[in-house]
């Protein structure tokens, strides 16, 4: 019995069309806290969340939560779980209230008890002034609001979200992270974004993704250490960077970004003050962690420029 | 017990009365579609058909509710991810489509209680009589319930998936005879409609009614047709919808 782990052996999967989506995936979690798996669209995030979440067949290899099997199991596991799909939206002809509660009803409980604790949970995410307004009438913040309330009103003690954020705007993608990190306290929160900050923010450990394959794991600072250049130096003008230590990205707008060691980093801003240059100096941010892994930026806002020494 | 109670209630809850409690209109609207042929075709025969396509009006009811299923449950599934959500949680597909289905026929209540009121009002028959028709009605609807759920896993697109289910409405209930005896049609179309299960439906329904009278062999034949048809409908529906993708 392998209690309180998320345990992934080989796992693999390839869709029709010998389109490999996932490649023998080996992950060995704590089924504790908030584990987010970061990576760019199409790097097989989603099919990983949606297997693991019994939702779909994997083609070869096993995974068990807290011991479960993902495919023997799968009835006693959805007992304990609940799933948040990715372009999952409340029915528009329901209200917050209406869908919550007949959430819970499917999870078991009472139309009593349900409507009761969709009651409180809607009061948790704070939009119990809108909690008999149909769905279709909500804000995107809000309706996202009803799936998280529906996880939260349920008795899951695993809880699975692909993408919670996406495309909301900043202040409600802050209002999600709070409530993420509320939930995270009680029970295991399995997340997939990529919004390498909403992964920093919120996560207690963090899976990088590409291209099907598991390619780090780790907290902040346990990825930040397997890092070779630690120290991250943006300069907005053009310096002459081929005596540096480090890679050197450009983004779009022409500002520099060196990747590089502690030290470079220190002479380098020294250099940069006295030439009267600005920039910015911070130990390299999970972008940048993201960047050094996966070999390419998420967003492919930054390019690799050849004027760095390696 | 309590627990599948509750699963069933929600999905009849989401899927009818919550959409009739928020859209009343909606209730006119279903009530429309198997009256307004009977209408037409009680005007058209001079009033001589009524019978016929009051009973047709109830086939194509129960037939029309488990085929909307289809589209609803692939509206759900594509455009919400209620699927997702649902499998994920301690509901089966079994209890899942139970709901649903049961959820059709609340959502057709308005026109299975007129036709029903005017099936009394017209049609004097015994109990043993109005037996044998609840079960043609049922048969009807869990062919059509069976395979809409397994189309409706499957389905990927809500257009094609909405199509389809008009389409199979039309064919086996606009089309096919059942809002009139099936000796209305030209004898040479006449085996293309026996093509269709709600013919043998309606043909039974009619001579248990006592509106049309068949052989004793025809009677037996056409409810051997309709069990066949159920029979494979079901097995469809079970072997090949697809719970969890692969």
């Amino acid at each position: 019995m392998n209690a309180g782990e998320l345990r992934c052996v080989n796992l693999g999967k390839i869709y029709e069309g010998n389109n490999e989506a996932l490649s023998s995936v080996n992950l060995n979690i704590p089924t504790k806290g908030i584990f987010s798996i970061i990576g760019r669209n199409g790097a097989g995030k989603t099919t990983l969340i949606r297997i693991l979440a019994t939702l779909l067949e994997p083609s070869s290899g096993s995974a068990t939560i807290n011991g479960l099997d993902i495919m023997e199991d799968a009835d006693e596991l959805r007992k304990k779980m609940a799933v948040v799909p990715q372009e999952g939206r409340p029915i528009p002809w329901l209200t917050p209230l209406q869908t919550v509660s007949s959430y819970l009803m499917w999870r078991g409980d009472s139309y009593r008890v349900s409507r009761r604790k969709a009651d409180e949970a809607l009061a948790m995410v704070e939009l119990q002034e809108v909690s008999n307004r149909l769905n279709y009438k909500l804000s995107g913040g809000m309706r996202r609001k009803t799936l998280l309330a529906m996880v939260l009103a349920s008795d899951a003690e695993i809880i699975f979200l692909d993408e919670p954020t996406t495309g909301l705007d900043p202040i409600s993608r802050q209002v999600i992270w709070d409530l993420l990190i509320d939930i995270g306290k009680e029970r295991f929160l399995f997340l997939t974004t990529h919004y390498l900050e909403e992964a920093e923010a919120v996560a207690d450990s963090i899976g990088i993704f590409d291209e099907g394959s598991l390619l780090a794991l780790g907290n902040m600072d346990d990825l930040r250490a397997g890092m070779r250049y630690q120290y991250s130096v943006k300069v907005s003008s053009d310096i002459d960077t081929s005596m540096i230590e480090g890679i050197v990205l450009k983004s779009h707008d022409e500002q520099s970004q060196i990747l590089t060691t502690r030290e470079e980093a220190m002479s380098l801003s020294n250099m940069l003050i006295s030439q009267g240059v600005q920039f910015s100096m911070n130990p390299v941010t999970l972008d940048d962690i993201f960047y050094n892994i996966a070999g390419r930026d998420i967003d492919n806002d930054y390019e690799e420029y050849g004027g760095g020494r390696m | 017990m309590k627990r599948l109670w509750s699963q069933i209630t929600a999905s009849v809850l989401v899927n009818s009365i919550y959409q009739m409690k928020n859209y009343p209109v909606v209730l006119i609207n279903t009530a429309l579609s198997p009256i307004s042929f009977l209408v037409l075709i009680f005007l058209v025969s001079d009033g001589a058909l009524l019978g016929e396509s009051i009973l047709g009006g109830l086939i194509m009811a129960m037939f029309q509710g488990g085929i909307a299923l289809q589209s609803d449950l692939s509206h759900l599934k594509n455009d919400f991810k209620l699927q997702d959500i649902v499998v994920s949680s301690p509901t089966n597909s079994r209890v899942y489509v139970a709901g649903m289905a049961l959820s059709e026929i609340v959502y057709s209540s308005p026109a299975l209680i007129i036709l029903s009121i005017l099936f009394v009002l017209t049609i004097h028959v015994s109990f043993l009589q109005i037996i044998g028709i609840v079960l043609i009605l049922l048969m009807v609807f869990l062919s059509s319930v069976a395979l809409s759920f397994a189309l409706s896993t499957i389905s990927t697109d809500i257009v094609q998936s909405h199509s389809f289910s008009r389409l199979i409405t039309i064919l086996f209930t606009s089309l096919a005879p059942v809002y009139y005896p099936v000796s209305l049609i030209p004898e040479a179309l006449q085996p293309l409609a026996y093509l269709s299960p709600t013919t043998y439906a309606a043909q039974i329904a009619q001579h248990l009614a006592g509106l049309t009278q068949v052989s004793s062999e025809m009677f037996i034949f056409d409810w051997l047709v309709l069990l066949t048809f159920t029979t494979i409908f079901l097995w469809v529906g079970f072997r090949k919808a697809r719970w969890r993708d692969i």
